[in-house]
């Protein structure tokens, strides 16, 4: 192995950015108490308000108000909290129906489909997307019934990185007077969002995917969204998430959103179109799964077709590359990926998925490295494959 | 670095032994796994007089343990005679290789099965088969011990999974002793289905879950 690795799971996890521990380390030995009323003694205070100074620095950065925003422990936390939530207080006054995509991330399809909101009489409606992954936007309006309290549709997808049009999704919604949410985890300030004019009621956020701190993240919630606290426990985040407040955490996510610039999206981008151009000239019998121009920046999901993914992931790692897989043999529940089936696409399309995620500390020379690599590594695999007996890798 | 197997698996998956296939091969087998969707090809030559493998060769079109199975199986099974080369299993294979993880198991025992089936073609070719058998529940639960449970490494018959069978006609019914929301439920739904299907006589297969 040659170099330092390279790491191209950016979608999984960051590596942090310096200037967010230094952001973050004063919070840890310095002002670490808990954040006091305005009548505590002076260090919590201060820690107070250095929590209510993030919030709203991340708040106002899509133009919420600092009162529309809640500090959880990441994505899972808020988007359970958001659909499970918005259940608790509109089940029994409005309705059991929730419409999800089809391919959300876990958070979303497994709070709508919890056996706590099936025991509640819930039912869910989970609306298929095309081939590159984009929701149906008659199937939503067709599939809103009198009973349908909420629709989660995610901004951009974990894996194939296709954005929806939330814009219009919420503009059916707010006509029919149904809550939506979207979880915003893989778009959060890497695609513009604002709050001031797409009508969206609630966002999960979360600063791992930007060189953030883990174990922290956030959930936006408009004035006056009808949602109940499920977790409890003392008064925190305006009596919504109970638990001591994360404020190194906090600082750090706020740190991490205002170091993202939009000339550093425009250079992910580079990068990514760059490893879809040479990997599409290059290396044959490959599909880019999702939507070539739709899609978020920092994102590439190609299929070599006749090869295994884990085969791939675990050549390119004994060669220093950090890639995932929507193999089956690559997941820990052995299932093949949800969002390449969900987007029209067989086992094997799936079996070949690798997962390519850009973020601050790639460099171009990193592309070149990896698609040379890729190219070898699929070469040698294809000739091995029973399925490639007829192709030139 | 810490790489998800060990060394040996990763030198078999680096540099597998006899990778590709046969002229006019005596015997041959393409497996695959509906679930994890991998697939093995092996191809033998047997020496008619001594029975014994003289060449072997075989593909994948999988992950890594698939690949190091594959080849390490074609290292035991060469110079055996047929029969002790049906003996080799998933076991024996994975001793070989230092060890696999058991959840890796469904992907491995392709290769295994593909040497199987590729002697069983090779004794079909040659009348070494005779009577075809009716399906009964004890085929059947022979057939299951080849489905792989993820979570031991081992096969269902032998973690007690296989609750009941009942043959009914062409029919075959399995229950599995585990809940339909079952983390692995879906792969060992398709397995069961791929292992029973081929048998002549049937039809039908259908796998209940218990909760």
């Amino acid at each position: 192995m040659t170099g330092k690795s390279v790491y191209l799971d950016n979608a999984a996890a960051t590596r942090m950015d310096d200037r967010v521990l230094e952001a973050m380390k004063p919070y840890f030995f310095e002002t670490y108490p808990v954040a006091t009323s305005d009548f505590g003694y002076s260090l919590g205070i201060e820690a107070r308000e250095a929590l209510e100074y993030a919030r709203d620095e991340i708040a106002h950065y899509i133009g919420a108000s600092g009162d529309e925003f809640i500090f959880t422990s990441g994505s899972t936390e808020s988007s359970n909290l958001a659909v499970k939530g918005v259940a608790l207080a509109l089940g029994e006054k409005k309705g059991r129906h929730i419409i999800v995509s089809s391919i959300e991330d876990f958070p979303v399809l497994h709070s709508a489909g919890s056996k706590e909101l099936e025991k509640q009489g819930f039912s869910v409606t989970y609306l298929k997307v095309d081939h590159e992954g984009l929701v149906d936007l008659d199937m939503l309006r067709d599939s809103i019934t009198d009973e349908t309290i909420l629709v989660s549709i995610q901004h951009a997808n974990q894996e194939i990185g296709t954005i929806q049009d939330i814009e219009t999704i919420g503009r059916i919604c707010s006509e029919k007077g149904i809550l939506f949410h979207t979880d915003a985890t893989h778009t959060f300030t890497r695609v513009p969002l604002d709050f001031t004019k797409i009508p969206v009621d609630l966002i999960t956020v979360s600063p791992h995917t930007i060189h953030g701190p883990k174990g922290i993240g956030g959930l936006f919630i408009r004035k006056n969204t009808p949602i109940t606290k499920w977790m409890d426990g003392g008064f925190q985040e305006f009596n919504l998430r109970a638990g001591l407040e994360n404020i190194p955490g906090a600082v750090g996510f706020a740190k991490a959103v205002g170091l993202v610039t939009p000339k550093e999206n425009e250079e992910i981008k580079t990068m990514r179109d760059y490893l879809i151009n040479r990997v599409s000239s290059e290396v044959s019998d490959t599909t880019l799964n999702g939507h070539r121009f739709k899609r978020t920046p920092q994102n590439a999901n190609i299929t070599f077709h006749f090869v295994e993914g884990e085969s791939i992931t675990l050549h390119l790692d004994m060669r220093g590359f950090s890639v995932s897989t929507g193999s089956a043999c690559f997941s820990r529940s052995l299932e093949a990926s949800h969002v390449i089936l969900g987007i029209g696409g067989d086992h094997e399309r799936a079996h070949g998925s690798i997962r390519f995620t850009f973020g601050r500390y790639n460099t171009m020379e990193e592309v070149d490295r990896l698609v040379d690599t890729i190219a070898e590594v699929v070469g040698e695999l294809r000739k091995i494959s029973p399925l490639a007996h007829n192709k030139e890798a | 670095m810490t790489f998800p197997y060990n060394e040996k698996v990763l030198e078999h998956f680096r540099h597998p032994r006899n990778v590709g296939t046969i002229e006019n091969p005596d015997g041959t087998a393409m497996e695959g796994s509906p679930a994890c969707g991998d697939m093995v090809s092996v191809q033998i030559r047997v020496d008619p007089d001594t029975k014994r493998i003289t060449d072997i060769k075989f593909e994948s079109y999988g992950c890594a343990s698939n690949i190091a199975t594959g080849s390490i199986i074609t290292e035991l099974a060469k110079g055996k005679t047929i029969e002790e080369a049906k003996k080799i299993n998933w076991k024996e294979a994975s001793d070989a290789l230092g060890g696999l993880p058991p959840i890796k198991a469904h992907c491995s025992v392709l290769a295994v099965e593909g040497l199987r089936s590729a002697i069983q073609n090779y004794e079909e070719k040659h009348g070494l088969v005779t009577d075809q058998k009716t399906t009964t529940v004890e085929v059947v639960r022979k057939r299951l011990k080849k489905v792989m449970n993820p979570l031991s490494g081992l096969d269902l018959v032998r973690t007690e999974l296989v609750k009941d069978i009942r043959v009914d006609g062409g029919t075959v019914h399995v229950t599995v002793d585990i809940p339909a929301d079952h983390q692995f439920a879906s792969n060992i739904k398709g397995e069961i289905i791929e292992k029973i299907e081929p048998l002549w006589d049937v039809k039908k297969v259908e796998v209940e879950f218990l909760e």
